[in-house]
């Protein structure tokens, strides 16, 4: 029993790092309510700039805490130019926007890194001092993992000091816990933000040099911290300093454990963790309840009917689509099969984020489930495509009504949060699972019969069911049921007192959209040839997110310009320059500044403009 | 035959006792108003009879029928319409949209998938409105109403229901003195033609005075008095509490 | 960086073959090479340079069958769903005449299954999983590098060799990680059965917690190490292992950790004495390693990785193939792959006809450090011909179909 200690003392350092990620998007959770996805990626710059540094400064102790303080300050000014540059510009578009704009900003810094200092992983060559141990109960255990184990708390500590011993620090709580109320008070809410960021953006930066003697600069930095960094926030409770650090210290601890008693299982512990936590604490271990959203002051526009000019340009867009295969080639039809796809995907999670309010960060697990729902039917019974397409709406269904009792429960981004943690989960089982579902290299064979072998053929099925699946949606929208679950969005307190079950209607809206959903992943995986585990990977979920906001929430308009523009363009400048990333994120960016509702939601606009009594 | 009867309504928040044996009935038609000075009470005792808190101690009686902590979906369900200190409508809906709502839900046609809701209980819906004075606003977005037409529209939406209790928290907070008479004056139709019995909470003593069959006072969550405005006014214990310091504890 | 997507050589055609140019059958061969050029640069860019570099090389001796190749690229982001839909617009679009590339098992993997389902040829480089010419493998898939079975069965040969009886093994929680393991210690039971696998690791990848790891894998107290950990999760968990002490007095096999790609990281923290399979690089000394080297320097100012080995195999590889086809026909070129012979830096190999499994071999070696950094040592180049297994084993793996 002599491991204890040292795995004890392991899970202790594993704790401080992640706390010192998690703190600094707590913070700037707390303050301007943005999800920072970018914040993985400050990391990781913080990781390079202070390779950079440290590799030109001499390798004692002090110049390394030098380097250090340099590094912070360095990734601080770069969360002020983030700030400054784009997420001032959206503060006053939806939350989720917000998001969508520090994903582009994810993937822009992804190709800039790899521009300034190239593909190969960088480690920091570590001096005598960095690689020294002192003995614990018969174990060597690394100096500098000590160091770290007391690092977490004195920046815990600091940070107590400077949120309950300055102005600003209680000017930081008071946004926290009630961002208009400070906005009233007259502080200049920008100077507030930007110096938020770029706290938040430091302790990022702080996170990554200190993770160097350690492990290395790599690119792989920023998606894989983004999820353990929002893990600990969410179980935390979002905002709350505090709560992150107990988190760290639960989820350190138990993965230092974990690793001994059950070492398959560690990727999917810690979303399990999550899961509970959030079960029986919804707002996180040490969160307060969101402030109650005002509901007068957000009040959507109303959503009505579409003009008869857009049903036209629709009906003249679906003749054109019927068309295709007459004019044109081979691979733009399933360039097209794949926007069929893509609409269903994007249209189903507009269903129960639009008017169900429930905006899914791991909407690709049901894309997953579906799409393995068929392939596992396909390999285990020999079921033909007719059969898989049918079981896979079936089986994401019934996951999604026995996840669904987790999920209504929550709300905001809680519920968003605790969607992402499931979807790794089944990302986790799908990549390591190897016996039942192939692992990384899938399920595989999976084509379809004879019949709809031609392209044409395919893409016809695809449309159709396409145009089907949204159409239904709409219908059902538009019927009594959607119109209860838009009421359930707009005020639940109004909601029940008509009568309305809010819980049960946001669970049914929960199952149509995973079942719709699932039958996108069928259908994406007999035009591919088989299921990979990337269908659920963090990535995919966020484009549909990315086709639902870039096409407007408002309507059922919105998913399907998004789904139609984003795969267009992913396809082009995938085809056309190694920089994708690049231009991809720059253009999410700008589109988010330039039309906040939307590219459907700006039409709209403009449309009514003079139109709307 | 009373429409509601309250009987020894009691709640402790962390031992502290917000409302003690509290015991009222409210008759078809009549109005009830229920004030009293600031942490008296009055929101708890009403999220109580609404379904939004679950009493500690006491039942609530519904035509008869015990509706002691259900949930504010099941009590709006027995027959309860509400309207909210603060208005709650549904934003992204239009005026008569919101009515309709109301009406699918009442009549227990939300579950359906097909058919739109364009076009179902529009008449009714106008008739409630118009009953409100809102038909002109009818295709108007919610969200630009003015304050008092939300106010006049909950009433609507809450009538959709076809209640035989409306509870209305503060229903003239935030209006124009002018307009407060006004919504109070139509309620009191509302409630004598359709044998609605309306408890309400109410913080402009002149609404109260006016529109009130019945007053109760609460204060410390104990019911002190009650009666008709001229009895309450001539109560001393009334004066001592609450009116005799009136000027500063009518406010929120 | 501004780095050209569509490198058409095929322009400088003019001084091969000017007189014939226009003539019938002249226009060049074109390779559609798919890879994660954005997910994996770090070995792929390399192995791109050196496919160019071969490239140029095949055009200047006049090409194959007197055409030129030209090779267009394409980045799969690392899914294999992106990897489909590109070799469609390869086949469709850009009509080429074989598809190749593929890092990652699984874009291999989709890669195949679309060429064999639209009776195209696919030659894959440098993806490891053994499913690719076995369990699925097809008559229109080949693939080119030593296996992850090729791999493991190395390094259990040489780890029968050591005396260590009690070993644990650290793998990335994923296919590529639980076939190495598995592969190895299979092999190595079935060569010493007195050895004993007294625990194991999954982290999963990318994600290592190491010192965690390697206090797990420190607890259990164990002669020998296997490994099957790359990039930076290696990195962590050398550095771990370093300073913790888990490697000392033990024995290591490590699959991959000769590579440049992964070693040169560790810099001066690269572990002594592990048995790894890799590539040594410039310190080979053949005649047609040593030109190859310096012309890859010559052109990029770089060492050649690992990666670059990978991308000059491929492409030298390709032309011999479709040299001994003699057409650009697809039925054709399967049988012409069958058994052709080709020329890569480290010697000869060839498609076996029986699994379409190239025979480029396997480097084992020991890692040493030199002037601060991770060497190969000691190492010996195994032809890939001698560590596949029997043939029976390989008939009952591959399906009936793939013939």
């Amino acid at each position: 029993m002599d491991s204890i200690i040292p795995q004890l003392l392991t899970g202790l350092a594993g704790a401080s790092s992640l706390f010192l990620v998690a703190s600094g998007l707590t913070i700037i959770f707390g303050v301007t309510r943005i999800v920072n996805f970018s914040h993985g990626s400050l990391m990781m710059l913080g990781a390079y700039i202070g390779w950079s540094i440290l590799t030109r400064l001499p390798r004692d102790p002090e110049w390394f805490v030098l380097g250090i303080i340099a590094t912070v300050l360095a990734t601080a000014l770069i969360g002020v130019l983030l700030e400054m540059v784009v997420l001032r510009r959206v503060y006053r578009a939806p939350e989720l926007f917000q998001l969508l704009a520090t994903f582009g900003v994810v993937l822009i810094l992804q190709d800039v890194t790899l521009w300034i200092w190239g593909p190969v992983e960088l480690p920091l060559p570590r001096s005598r001092w960095l690689r020294g141990f002192v003995e614990i109960a018969g174990n060597r255990f690394p100096f500098y993992d000590l160091i770290l184990i007391f690092v977490g708390p004195v920046v815990l500590g600091l940070l107590w000091l400077v949120m309950n011993r300055t102005r600003w620090g209680t000017l930081v709580r008071a946004a926290t816990l009630d961002r208009e109320m400070v906005a009233a008070l007259g502080v200049d809410q920008r100077l507030l933000f930007t110096s938020v960021f770029a706290l938040g953006a430091g302790l990022a930066g702080l996170g990554g040099v200190l993770s160097l003697p350690n492990s290395s600069a790599n690119l792989h930095i920023d998606l894989s911290v983004i999820t353990d960094a929002f893990v600990v926030v969410v179980v935390g409770g979002l905002g709350s300093l505090p709560g992150a650090f107990v988190a760290s210290l639960l989820i350190g601890i138990l993965q230092a454990f974990g690793i001994v008693l059950v070492p398959k299982i560690t990727l999917v512990l810690v979303f399990l963790v999550m899961a509970v936590v959030l079960v029986f604490r919804p707002n996180g271990l040490m969160g307060r309840p969101q402030a109650e959203a005002r509901e007068a002051t957000v009040a959507a526009p109303v959503v009505r009917a579409a003009p008869r000019e857009l049903r036209i340009l629709g009906g003249i867009a679906l003749l054109l689509a019927v068309a295709a295969p007459f004019f044109v080639g081979d691979y733009y039809l399933t360039v097209l099969t794949d926007a069929c796809v893509a609409i269903v995907f994007a249209a189903s999670l507009h269903f129960m984020m639009g008017p169900g309010g429930m905006a899914s960060f791991g909407h690709a697990a049901w894309f997953g489930i579906g799409a393995y729902g068929a392939g596992l039917l396909a390999q285990w019974l020999g079921a033909p495509m007719p059969i898989g397409l049918l079981a896979a709406p079936i089986s994401a269904g019934i996951v999604a009504a026995l996840f669904g009792w987790f999920v209504v429960r929550l709300s905001g981004v809680y519920l968003s949060m605790l969607t992402l943690a499931f979807a790794q989960i089944v990302w986790a089982i799908s990549f390591q699972w190897v016996e039942v579902t192939g692992g990384d290299n899938g399920l595989l064979g999976l084509w379809p019969p004879e019949w709809a072998r031609d392209p044409s053929v395919y893409y016809w099925m695809a449309l159709i069911l396409s145009v089907a699946v949204a159409l239904l949606l709409r219908r059902a929208l538009y019927a009594p049921y959607g119109y209860a679950l838009r009421a359930a969005r707009d005020s639940v307190t109004r909601a029940q007192s008509i009568g309305l079950d809010v819980a049960r209607l946001r669970m049914v809206a929960l199952i149509i959209a995973g079942a719709a959903c699932g039958l996108s992943g069928a259908l994406f995986a007999y035009a591919k040839g088989g299921v990979f585990p990337t269908y659920i990977s963090i990535p995919h979920s966020v484009e549909a997110l990315l086709m639902v906001l870039l096409g407007g929430l408002q309507t059922m308009t919105g998913p399907i310009i998004g789904a139609l523009v984003y795969t267009g363009l992913a396809d082009i400048l995938m085809r056309s320059t190694d920089l994708w990333r690049l231009v991809l994120g720059t253009v999410i960016v700008l589109l988010v500044v330039a039309f906040p509702e939307g590219i459907a939601g700006a039409a709209r606009r403009l449309w009514l403009r003079g139109r709307e009594a | 035959m009373s429409v509601l009867v309250v009987q020894g309504l009691s709640k402790s928040f962390g031992g502290v006792q917000a409302v003690g044996d509290v015991s009222f009935a409210v008759a078809p038609g009549e109005m009830l108003a229920l004030i009293g000075p600031n942490g008296a009470g009055k929101t708890t005792c009403f999220n109580m009879v609404g379904g939004q808190l679950r009493p500690d101690a006491g039942s609530v009686m519904l035509d008869g029928k015990p509706i002691t902590g259900l949930g504010p979906r099941a009590i709006a369900r027995h027959g309860v319409g509400r309207t909210f200190q603060i208005t709650a409508t549904f934003g992204s809906m239009t005026v008569r949209e919101n009515v309709q709502m109301a009406l699918l839900s009442h009549r227990q046609q939300i579950w359906q998938f097909w058919r739109p809701v364009a076009g179902r209980y529009v008449d009714e819906a106008d008739a409630l409105l118009a009953r409100v004075g809102l038909e002109a606003q009818a295709n108007r977005a919610t969200g630009v109403l003015a304050y008092g037409d939300l106010k006049r529209l909950e009433l609507a939406i809450a009538l959709g229901n076809e209640p035989r209790l409306l509870l209305m928290d503060e229903p003239t907070a935030g209006m124009a003195p002018a307009e407060r008479v006004g919504l109070m004056k139509l309620t009191r139709r509302l409630a004598t033609e359709r044998g609605v019995a309306v408890l309400f909470t109410e913080h402009d003593m002149d609404v109260v005075f006016d529109v009130s069959d019945r007053i109760l006072v609460l204060n410390r969550g104990v019911l002190i008095a009650e009666g008709n405005g001229a009895a309450i006014r001539a109560n001393p214990a009334v004066r001592e509490i609450y009116l005799g310091t009136g000027a500063t504890s009518g406010g929120h | 960086m501004h780095v050209t997507r569509r490198l058409i050589l095929g322009a400088s055609g003019s001084l091969a073959l000017p007189g014939i140019l226009h003539a019938q059958g002249t226009a060049p061969i074109r390779i559609g090479e798919i890879n994660s050029y954005t997910t994996n640069p770090a070995f792929t860019l390399p192995y791109r340079n050196a496919m160019q570099l071969a490239v140029e090389r095949v055009n200047a001796k006049g090409g194959v069958l007197g055409r030129q190749l030209e090779l267009i690229t394409r980045d799969d982001a690392g899914r294999p769903q992106d990897a489909v839909r590109l070799a469609g617009e390869m086949v469709n679009d850009q009509k080429v005449d074989v598809l190749a590339g593929a890092y990652l098992s699984n874009v291999g993997l989709a890669l195949g299954e679309y060429a064999a389902q639209n009776k195209r040829l696919y030659i894959g480089g440098e993806p490891l999983t053994d499913a690719m010419v076995w369990e699925r493998g097809n008559r229109y898939t080949f693939r080119l590098r030593p296996s992850t079975y090729m791999q493991a069965a190395i390094l259990a040969e040489e780890a029968a060799k050591l005396p260590a009886k009690r070993w644990v093994t650290v793998a990335p929680n994923y296919e590529f990680g639980q076939s190495g393991v598995k592969w190895f210690k299979q092999l190595l039971t079935a060569k010493r059965p007195d050895v004993q696998f007294v625990g194991e690791q999954w982290p999963a990848l990318g994600r290592v917690d190491a010192g965690a790891t390697v206090q797990a894998l420190e607890q259990m107290k164990p002669d020998g190490i296997f490994n099957v950990l790359f990039g930076p999760d290696l990195t962590n968990f050398v550095r771990q292992g370093n300073t913790r002490g888990l490697f000392e007095k033990r024995s290591v096999a490590s699959l991959l950790t000769g590579e440049p790609e992964y070693l040169d990281p560790l810099g001066d923290e690269a572990p002594e004495g592990w048995i790894v399979t890799g590539y040594p690089g410039e310190a080979i000394d053949t005649p047609a390693h040593k030109a190859y080297a310096a012309a890859y320097r010559t052109k990029f100012n770089a060492k050649p990785m690992c990666g670059s080995l990978v991308g000059y195999a491929l492409i030298n590889s390709i032309a011999a193939g479709v040299a001994k086809a003699g057409s650009t026909d697809i039925e054709k070129m399967v049988e012409g792959f069958r058994g052709a012979r080709f020329d890569t830096p480290v010697g000869n190999a060839e498609y076996r006809a029986i699994d379409h499994q190239g025979t480029l071999g396997v480097f084992v070696g020991k890692t040493a450090l030199q002037r601060n950094a991770g060497v190969m040592t000691e190492w010996r180049y195994i032809d890939g011909k001698d560590l596949l297994p029997g043939d029976d084993f390989v008939r009952g793996l591959r399906p009936a179909s793939a013939s």
